[in-house]
């Protein structure tokens, strides 16, 4: 039980990092990428966008909360 | 180029940070344990690359370049935020030779660990810095595989990083910490960011105008968008610490 909470633990802080909020946007950005590529709705416009939305988002969140920094 | 860029860069930073260890480690405690604990982590990375480069060629092209393009938004903006808030004055700025200390002093505070002619507290130690330092470099090499050659270059960028900042490192024996490390990691975050807007939006199926050259746009954008973000974050720091003297006052 140790060595997977350990295993789990390692890939959560690999890939979710310091802050959650990057990987939950990067997923939302993409998917609402995919959906207007569908509609032919200018998603190339969106993705760089999304991207730094999430980056202020995040970088928020740092600043208001000490604890989220690193 | 720009994919060798990437990885080397990203590659020199993770090889610095792993050099600090070991140097530490290896100066306080001796050589033969850690050239061991090095040796056994570049070849469990080596393996984690050979294992899974090949089954990426399996994954259908569309969603492996969603799932790639993901991975390096992910990574990407990790790197981007930690150095915008360095750069910002909110985080302090990474210190090879404070964290090199530290090290150190843990390193003579352990007590012997001597097995069968092994100093397995040293074998271990350089383990882990090399093996967690390179497991993100691993990732990053085996990511670019999602384009044609593209791990081939990669893992060109990432190997000329380890053997150059080794070499450097081995020659000095004292950590690298004149290396920009913060101006390297937002500069491998921004190409990260980049890349991983561009496959995932392929893999989202998005028809980038200008095909490739949407790639130096968005490098381009996100480089201004930092930036920005950079002298606001840094405006707002000093405006706080105005009004916190205002009131201390």
């Amino acid at each position: 039980m140790k060595y997977l909470t350990g295993f789990l633990a390692f890939w959560y802080n690999f890939i979710i990092g310091d802050d959650w909020t990057i990987a939950v946007g990067a997923v939302l950005a993409l998917a609402l990428g995919a959906r207007m590529a569908r509609s032919h709705a200018g998603a190339w416009l969106w993705l760089p966008l999304a991207v730094g939305l999430v980056l202020v988002l995040s970088l928020w969140r740092a600043v208001k909360a000490p604890d989220a920094r690193m | 180029m720009f994919l060798i860029l990437a990885s080397f860069l990203a590659s020199a930073v993770e090889t610095v940070e792993a050099l600090t260890i070991v140097l530490a480690v290896g100066i306080t405690r001796g050589w033969r344990s850690v050239r061991l604990g090095v040796l056994a982590a570049l070849g469990a990375l080596t393996a984690l690359v050979a294992a899974l480069g090949p089954a990426l060629t399996l994954i259908p092209i569309g969603v492996l370049r969603l799932v790639v393009g993901f991975l390096l938004l992910v990574f990407g903006m990790q790197w981007l935020r930690k150095a915008i808030l360095r750069a910002s004055g909110f985080v302090p700025l990474h210190d090879e030779a404070a964290v090199f200390e530290r090290e150190m002093a843990l390193a003579r505070e352990a007590g012997p660990a001597d097995r069968a002619g092994m100093d397995w507290y040293a074998f271990t130690l350089s383990f882990k810095g090399v093996f967690l330092e390179g497991t993100e470099v691993a990732f990053i090499v085996l990511t670019f595989g999602g384009t044609p050659g593209g791990i081939k270059l990669a893992a060109i960028g990432a190997a000329a990083a380890v053997l150059l900042v080794s070499a450097t490192g081995v020659l000095v024996s004292r950590p690298l910490s004149r290396v920009p490390e913060n101006t390297l990691k937002f500069a491998v975050g921004l190409m990260l960011t980049t890349f991983g807007v561009f496959w995932g939006g392929e893999g989202a199926g998005v028809d980038w105008p200008g095909a490739d050259g949407a790639l130096v746009a968005i490098l381009a954008f996100l480089t201004v968008c930092s930036l920005i973000l950079v002298a606001s974050l840094s405006r707002y720091r000093r405006q706080q610490g105005a009004v916190a003297a205002l009131r201390g006052g």
